[in-house]
């Protein structure tokens, strides 16, 4: 009677698995077909770059975010931080003048560390001062906003040499073999993110804290620098997608990374990640940057709703996102 | 009035109850005896429509009857008297007993008349728990009658007690079973699940015994004597469930001296020697757990600890492994293992540092280790890839054992070790620890069941509200004198207690 009973649970399972893994591509594929179907230009080589491209900022935070949500943390302070980065960046570059590859190498040093340090401020305040990662992260999103304001006086902080802007350039503009940097960058981000979250002990002890902070302290994980590890990396991943987001505009702004946030958790969200933490998924957090970047492009293209709708048909996604996946989780129960 | 006719529960490839009939009779207390995973648990839930079973069904007064949920039970007069304390901590008395039906006075809540209510309820139990005092403030045994308060709130035809003495000192237990006979008087059916055998000798009319989900006998109390109950739970002699004990007592591994655990642990000291089982006894609440997680440092403690004589101090837990001592929690499923991890990970995850290599991890080294811990704990499993939560109690545990195993302890203080696991599991878990005992490893067991302690250790020492109370071993140690250190009160009290209480 048991050997009977036992191989359905098995088959379930494996869907449960299959499934939710691979939803978030799913659903990107169905918006590439949509997207075809609506405006046949939507397929063409330079377009869909062109999406991509732009999905990288918002595709290397999400991947810091991924980390942080799977440790059962959030970060609502990235967008701001992005700005605040991005501010000190420039304001570095132009301090130290001229157009030389060492002053660059050494402001894209300026950005990562001060990223990092940022992260680690948010880290130490959730473990060591043992707050709500929800109030720190609200309390430092005000203060890098604030910072970036004050920095620009209200207005704009903007690359004053021209030679550096034009050395700087091919950091989001230029490509390699037809890729586009910012491309490369968040795949090799992404790559980079997998093996630490998924073959090493570190990224194990995410995932088990992330699962249960109490089984994870029994067992003797080093639970307050897990959580705090997961955003300094959150805080690196700012400070890279800051090194593609400068040569962009060239200038920093008190509107700069307004509610990347909140795309950034939406990207994790979309892409099977767990809000309580527990499970970290790294590539559908990269396809549901796309996602949210392709949703934007279509309707651009195609009229069928007005382009002001946007934050709309994304926050409409987020929900159906989560609807799908407790679906599917309630099934494999 | 209520019958299980034929039940069967599976969960996954797991049966747990196999063609269970039992017949709950108006008037009359229906007593259910097993050991821990003997399906007792499962029956209650399914009788009071927490779970369905997979085959058979109940009948309510003779027809068919289907309960979908367990409000549907209660509309029916069913109530099952949760084990575990299910209760708004920052709720009063009152508010937690009106919680879901509140009385109302047009949009507004009465609390004048629940507070009314609650005063006549708790009065009638013959507790004098105030009304409108935090729930947080009780104590355990208070906070169980506030439980109980509230199931009998609502009218109730079927009341079935889920272990309701676990918390309560003896005479609490007397107060309790007045209540329970008031209600055999008025007609009320009861289901008693407990497996204190005095206990269900005293209080009960029938008695039913299941063991390994299936149905042993059902019989008249009166014909059965504990120790005839104790026989029929088990299925086999008392005296094989335990291994033989090894010489014991080497060398001071650990002593412990003053030790304090703020709210919890007051001024306790003993010495642990190598190659000994050294037992510790008492009611849930004396503070055993409490003592040893503030030992290895999982909470704040003070008091001099000396390990292999040299004084030392843990404020993390993970200094503690280092130092060879591990702490296996009564809280498997809360602190030990995963649920949504599968086996592999929840195998390595306290010696994670083992299995990388050059910073990245090994996964075919942990399945290998997985292999051993399989074989060597004879975890019994289908299929690897299977998530902690799919697995029996029993097979938890010992994945819950090998996992702290891999840190090679050579101190290993275990909380609860058999805790709602099969009596072979159980067998195979003491000889587990006789064996680790034998090579020398010290052991700490703490338990609930005395007949553990008695089995298993060399000395059991027992707690009583945070203190240790005193020492048994050899000869003295006997449930009775367990009892008296644990509570201050000789049982042969409460019995003759219930002798008197009991109608002539």
């Amino acid at each position: 009677m048991s050997q009977a009973v036992s191989p359905t649970p098995a088959r379930r399972l494996g869907w449960r698995f299959d499934m939710r893994a691979l939803s978030p591509f799913l659903a990107l594929a169905a918006l590439l077909v949509l997207g075809t179907v609506l405006n046949p230009d939507f397929m063409s080589v330079s377009n869909l770059t062109n999406v991509v491209t732009r999905s990288a900022f918002i595709a290397i935070i999400a991947v810091g975010t991924t980390f942080v949500i799977a440790s059962g943390g959030l970060d609502l302070s990235v967008g701001s931080m992005s700005a605040f980065v991005a501010g000190m960046m420039i304001l570095f570059l132009n301090a130290m003048g001229g157009a030389e590859w060492t002053t660059l190498a050494m402001a894209m040093g300026v950005a990562l560390v001060l990223g990092a340090a940022c992260g680690l401020a948010n880290g130490l305040m959730v473990t060591v001062g043992r707050i709500e990662p929800f109030i720190v992260t609200l309390g430092t999103m005000g203060i890098f906003r604030a910072l970036i304001m004050y920095l620009a006086a209200g207005g704009t902080i903007t690359m004053a040499s021209y030679e550096m802007r034009d050395l700087y350039r091919p950091f989001y503009f230029g490509d390699v073999l037809g890729i586009p940097v910012p491309v490369i960058a968040f795949l090799a981000v992404a790559s980079v993110a997998s093996l630490i979250l998924y073959k090493t002990p570190f990224g194990r002890h995410v995932v088990a804290v992330g699962s249960n902070q109490d089984v994870a302290r029994y067992s003797g994980v080093p639970i307050a620098r897990v959580i705090t590890l997961t955003y300094v990396i959150q805080g690196l991943c700012v400070g890279l997608a800051v090194l593609a987001y400068v040569p962009r505009l060239g200038s920093a702004t008190p509107t700069t990374g307004l509610l990347w946030e909140l795309q950034a958790i939406a990207a994790v969200v979309i892409g099977g990640t767990a809000l309580r933490g527990g499970r970290g998924r790294i590539w559908g957090t990269i396809a549901g940057a796309i996602i949210l970047e392709v949703v934007g492009n279509i309707m651009v293209l195609s009229n069928l709703v007005s382009e002001y709708l946007i934050g709309a048909v994304q926050g409409a996604i987020i929900i159906i996102a989560m609807l799908v996946q407790r679906s599917l989780q309630q099934r494999s129960q | 009035m209520l019958q299980a006719d034929q039940i069967s529960k599976s969960f996954g490839p797991v049966k747990v109850l196999d063609g269970i009939s039992i017949a709950l009779e108006p008037g009359r207390v229906h007593a259910v005896i097993g050991e821990n995973g003997a399906g007792k648990s499962t029956l209650m839930r399914i009788l009071s429509g927490y779970l369905e079973p997979s085959g058979g069904g109940l009948l309510w007064e003779g027809a068919p009857i289907r309960f979908a949920s367990a409000f549907e039970a209660e509309r029916h007069g069913v109530v099952l008297i949760h084990q575990e304390i299910l209760l708004a901590d920052d709720l009063s008395v009152a508010q937690n007993l009106f919680l879901g039906r509140e009385i109302r006075r047009g949009l507004m809540v009465d609390d004048a008349a629940m507070d009314r209510r609650t005063r006549d309820v708790l009065a009638e139990l013959g507790t004098a728990i105030p009304a409108d005092s935090e729930v947080r403030r009780l104590s355990l045994a208070d906070r169980q009658f506030v439980q109980i308060a509230r199931a009998l709130l609502v009218p109730n035809k079927v009341v079935i007690f889920d272990e309701p003495t676990a918390v309560l000192t003896p005479v609490e237990t007397e107060k309790l079973f007045v209540v329970i006979r008031r209600l055999r008087e008025v007609g009320v059916a009861v289901l008693y699940v407990s497996h204190r055998l005095p206990e269900v000798k005293a209080i009960s009319d029938t008695v039913t015994v299941l063991r390994d989900g299936r149905h042993v006998t059902t019989a008249p109390t009166s014909d059965l004597d504990p120790i005839d109950m104790a026989r029929l739970m088990v299925g086999r002699d008392m005296a094989k469930l335990y291994p033989a004990r090894s010489a014991g007592g080497g060398a001071v591994v650990l002593a412990a001296e003053g030790i304090s655990v703020p709210g919890y642990v007051e001024d306790a000291s003993f010495k642990l020697r190598r190659g000994e089982i050294l037992g510790f006894g008492g009611l849930v609440g004396a503070g055993r757990t409490e003592l040893f997680e503030g030992i290895v440092g999982l909470r704040p403690s003070r008091g001099g600890l000396e390990l292999h004589g040299k004084p030392v101090h843990f404020t993390d837990v993970r200094a503690s492994m280092k130092a060879g001592i591990t702490y296996l929690s009564e809280d498997r499923k809360g602190k030990g293992l995963l649920l949504d991890e599968e086996l592999r990970e929840n195998l390595t995850l306290a010696a994670l540092d083992r299995f990388a290599r050059g910073g990245v991890m090994d996964v075919p080294a942990e399945e290998e280790a997985l292999d051993g811990a399989i074989s060597r704990f004879d975890i019994r499993v289908g299929r690897r890839n299977l998530l902690a939560r799919q697995l029996s109690g029993g097979n938890q545990q010992k994945l819950f054992l090998a996992k702290m195993m891999l840190l090679e302890p050579r101190i290993v203080i275990i909380d609860e070790p058999t805790r709602g696991v099969d009596i072979g599991t159980k067998q195979q878990i003491y000889s587990f620890l006789a064996n680790l005992a034998a090579q020398g490893v010290a052991v700490v067991v703490i338990s609930s069941e005395m007949q553990e302690l008695i089995g298993l250790c060399h000395r059991i020492l027992v707690m009583r509200g945070g203190r240790i109370a005193g020492e048994v071993s050899g000869d003295e140690m006997t449930e009775d004198e367990i009892v008296f250190l644990a509570t201050g009160v000789h049982e042969i009290g409460v019995e003759t207690a219930v002798e008197a209480a009991r109608p002539a």
